[in-house]
């Protein structure tokens, strides 16, 4: 069957393409050429600005079809795809979109083989102008300009496509800025919207748009801060946002720096942040020794001893306290000033030996302000009682008491990591994630500074609470 | 010192919101501005602006309203006993910068998260004004992620959603010791709570919405969480099972993991070391796995070494295969979708490929080689009409073979 009498075998037929994304000119033509059983080799696509003398000896008629209804087959997968790819800037596009169509006429399930070359090819054109299209999207960057006429804002953007996507692309800008007056310089064609309506234009240069915008220091503020040192991942980066994009974007100029900065941020983050420890001390003479040492926090550095815990390594019941005062950063000990000497007295009460128990402090070196000759007990920060949890959870590894009696808000949120109310707490045990539960009750130094019924009313609570611990220690060893 | 300029806050709350993991744009309702008075649309799928060196890509403004916080949770560089430099924005303040970057296409929106001041209401309310002022004031039709707090008042929880594209609660921890020791202000019940709240007002709006044309949209890119990886002893197996719950449980679109990073000021309760961030990336590689290829979550925990963590040195779908290699080799001609699923080195899409491509042809080694990345990473695994692996499958050496010959090591490890 031939449909084409005038269409002589050997003839070439060249096709000038009047723009470089008109597809819609390539298909009326392509469906000609098929309708004309013209076999792809016998066309030559050239696009605006092309060699066409390389097909000199082509011929420039457009074939007339003896029969223009005749039907030409293509799938709607291959006109989509075929619509995208015909934007892709590689010179033999067309060719292959022709070759496709025409072998679609035999093979009309063809683009479902994707071992094809010639499908893949296909693929491969779509896949890099859906890339260019959505790096278009995405790194457009706007600086805005007053208009000298009215004052408006005018928003200007420079971009440098890969591929003939421009016009293509512009919907996507006037879906989102619809009330805004943009421009959209490149330099294979330019685009306009004033709110109503986009108007094309020859290509640019990128001296025409304009050369900075007050935000943009904002912004390369934003992208310098949001970014995280102790992640460089800059493989990552590179495979998103070529290199060939970074002149046209603001915040790109940083990125040279922030890399050479980032092991130092970071080294910075973790100074700041870790706290050294070696390995945890697994006997209390290694806690001991470390913890004199230790100079984690402000207190570590004050002109004091550290003063380790007492007792025996296997003590079902653990007394904890706020920290050493004066006397017990003398002695080296805990628990022998004042407030040490009313717990004694209580725990007699009770019926505690302190023989038995043992006896530590949330805190381990003494804090104080110095005041002429004296030296005045401040309260640890939350954050020292944090940093110290590390020795104090040590000591609880290898003594595994049983009960824990806190003493005073300082203590508990040394067990905790919370700060709690005392009064709302006490008298009931809380349950500690190494299976010990906790009590907690006021510091005896508390009591010392009470008079009167308040003093006769907190020593009866001290006595109850350590009744209830004392007969929980009962329970729980019996 | 005065009141620090937008610039100082900008760089204090930006940089307190970098250890947040989530930073999608997609998956929402499709709008776009024209019509509006405002500006913005949204096509379905995010769009990423920028890459930071950090690999991780910027779409949206993510900033905290406040870095105040009351809390003392201790992975968290804002909590109350930290020393760090404080700042605060007001709703109408951070309006206004989502506006200027969205102007010139530098964002996608806005992700707002906060410390916690005053009351856990007082914060969700000026949270929800934020998005009140873009969306109301502004007719702001770009994309909007509000972190949510769960001791807040279901009310502002709710309207939230109703502003929000999504809308997030991160549940911190896998486990809820790990909760209990390092975020003790937070309560693991609540947290799970407030998630069934969202998931069910999510599916109540979906409900009126295929009813009532004008019902109003609720969190329409549904709800999100994160969790915290490496800062507590939770191994993979724990996370994976955790994951999977909520996934089923409240119907997530998605679950970050962040490996733990370092804080400045960090609390003496952490972890001294790092987790490497290769075991992030496992875990989001098996997320992949259950989300799209078929795995079901046991599957996964199947794939993990007697330490309970995933191997760092392969991924865990070669790891599952490498411990059932009784399933395999898998004949690319005539196999199932799902078990060509469970080839390692075989995408979703290069399973669609072959399954498209046997139609019309008998696969042989070469075309596979065509649709995959590498082929010498497959092979072992599969059957095609000229290749067989024969024994290659059962090789006691096949891990070796297949694991990356030079170990991805982090660039500055210690």
């Amino acid at each position: 069957m031939t449909s084409l009498s005038h269409v002589r075998l050997g003839t070439y037929f060249v096709v000038h393409m009047p723009r470089s994304d008109d597809f819609a000119f390539w298909r009326d033509r392509a469906r000609q050429l098929v309708q004309c059983d013209v076999p792809p080799d016998r066309v030559a696509w050239v696009e605006p600005g092309g060699n066409a003398s390389l097909f000199s000896h082509g011929d420039r008629r457009a074939p007339i079809p003896d029969d223009p209804d005749r039907p030409v087959r293509a799938s709607r997968r291959f006109v989509a795809l075929a619509k995208n790819a015909a934007l892709h800037s590689d010179p033999e596009r067309f060719a292959l979109l022709y070759s496709l169509l025409w072998r679609l006429q035999s093979q009309p399930r063809l683009l479902e083989d994707k071992a094809d070359s010639e499908v893949r090819r296909l693929e491969e054109l779509d896949k890099a102008v859906r890339r260019d299209s959505h790096k278009m999207h995405a790194f457009v960057r706007f600086r805005m300009v007053e208009d000298e006429s009215g004052g408006s804002e005018h928003y200007v953007a420079w971009f440098e496509p890969d591929h003939h996507i421009v016009r293509a692309n512009a919907g996507f800008f006037v879906r989102r800025f619809a009330n805004m007056n943009w421009s959209i310089l490149t330099p294979r064609g330019t685009l306009h919207w004033d709110g109503e309506i986009v108007r094309e234009g020859p290509p640019a240069q990128k001296s025409d748009a304009p050369q900075g915008d007050p935000a943009e220091d904002l912004w390369r503020k934003y992208y310098a801060s949001i970014f995280n040192p102790a992640r460089l991942k800059i493989g990552a980066m590179l495979k998103e946002m070529p290199r060939k994009y970074w002149k046209n974007m603001p915040e790109t100029s940083l990125i040279p720096e922030l890399v050479a900065g980032a092991q130092n941020r970071e080294a910075q983050m973790v100074e700041a942040g870790t706290l050294e420890f070696e390995e945890r001390p697994e006997t209390l003479q290694a806690i001991d020794k470390a913890i004199h040492a230790c100079r984690k926090c402000p207190i570590g550095e004050l002109d004091n001893q550290a003063v380790m815990g007492e007792g025996p390594n296997d003590a079902a019941l653990m007394i904890v306290g706020e920290q050493p005062g004066d006397q017990e950063d003398q002695a080296g000990r805990p628990f022998v000033g004042p407030a040490g000497q009313v717990l004694d007295a209580h725990m007699e009460r009770a019926g505690i030996d302190r023989r038995n128990t043992y006896v530590t402090n949330a805190v381990k070196h003494f804090k104080y302000v110095q005041r002429g000759k004296r030296r005045l007990h401040q309260s640890p920060t939350a954050k020292e009682i944090d940093v110290c949890r590390w020795w104090q959870e040590a000591e609880r590894a290898i003594v595994k008491p049983k009960v824990i009696l806190a003493l005073g808000a300082s203590a508990a949120r040394g067990m905790l990591g919370k700060t709690v109310s005392i009064s709302k707490v006490r008298g009931e045990p809380i349950a500690l994630d190494d299976g010990s539960e906790l009590w907690v009750t006021a510091h005896p130094s508390y009591l010392l500074r009470l008079d009167g019924a308040a003093k006769e009313e907190q020593e009866r609570l001290f006595a109850a609470d350590l009744a209830a611990v004392k007969e929980r220690v009962e329970e729980l060893t019996a | 010192m005065g009141q620090p300029g937008i610039m100082e806050k900008l760089e204090i709350l930006a940089d307190a919101a970098k250890y947040d993991a989530s930073c999608a744009s997609s998956g929402t309702a499709k709008r776009n501005s024209s019509g509006g008075k405002g500006i913005g649309s949204t096509e379905g799928m995010g769009i990423c602006h920028a890459y930071a060196p950090d690999g991780r890509c910027i779409s949206l403004l993510k900033v905290l309203l406040t870095n105040h916080c009351i809390f003392d949770c201790h992975y968290c560089i804002n909590r109350k006993s930290s020393n760090v430099r404080r700042a605060r924005f007001t709703p109408q303040e951070v309006a206004d910068l989502t506006l200027t970057f969205y102007r010139r296409n530098y964002i996608e929106g806005l992700f707002l998260s906060s410390g916690i001041i005053k009351s856990s209401n007082h914060t969700m309310e000026q949270m929800v004004e934020t998005a009140r002022i873009l969306r109301e004031d502004h007719d702001f039709r770009g994309y909007i992620h509000l972190k949510t707090i769960p001791e807040a008042d279901p009310d502002l929880v709710h309207q939230a959603g109703l502003y929000a594209d999504r809308v997030s609660i991160n549940v911190e921890l896998p486990t809820d010791a790990g909760l209990t020791r390092l975020a003790p202000d937070k309560n693991a019940r609540q947290i799970e709570g407030a998630m069934g709240g969202m998931k069910m007002a999510i599916r109540q709006a979906r409900d009126e919405k295929k009813r009532f044309k004008h019902a109003p949209r609720f969190a329409p890119a549904g709800q999100s969480t994160q969790m915290i990886v490496g800062a507590d002893a939770a191994t993979d197996a724990d996370i994976v099972g955790r994951a999977s719950r909520l996934y089923d449980g409240f119907r997530l679109r998605r679950v970050y993991y962040s490996a733990f990073s370092p804080i400045p000021d960090a609390s003496a309760v952490l972890p001294l070391k790092r987790p490497p961030l290769v075991r992030e990336h496992r875990l989001y590689q098996s997320d992949w796995l259950m989300r799209f290829y078929g795995f079901e979550a046991q599957e996964v925990m199947q794939a993990t070494e007697a330490d309970g963590n995933l191997p760092l040195d392969i991924d865990p779908k070669l790891a599952w295969a490498l411990k059932f290699r009784e399933r395999f080799p898998v004949d690319v001609n005539r196999s199932s979708r799902e078990m060509l699923l469970r080839v390692p080195g075989l995408g979703v899409k290069a399973v669609n490929q072959i399954i498209a491509a046997r139609r019309h042809r008998t696969l042989r080694l070469e075309d596979v080689a065509k649709l995959t990345v590498s082929v010498a990473k497959v092979r072992a695994f599969i059957v095609t009409a000229d290749w067989r692996p024969t024994l290659l499958t059962d090789r006691a050496d096949l891990r070796t073979l297949l694991a990356p010959k030079s170990e991805q090591l982090e660039l500055f490890a210690a």
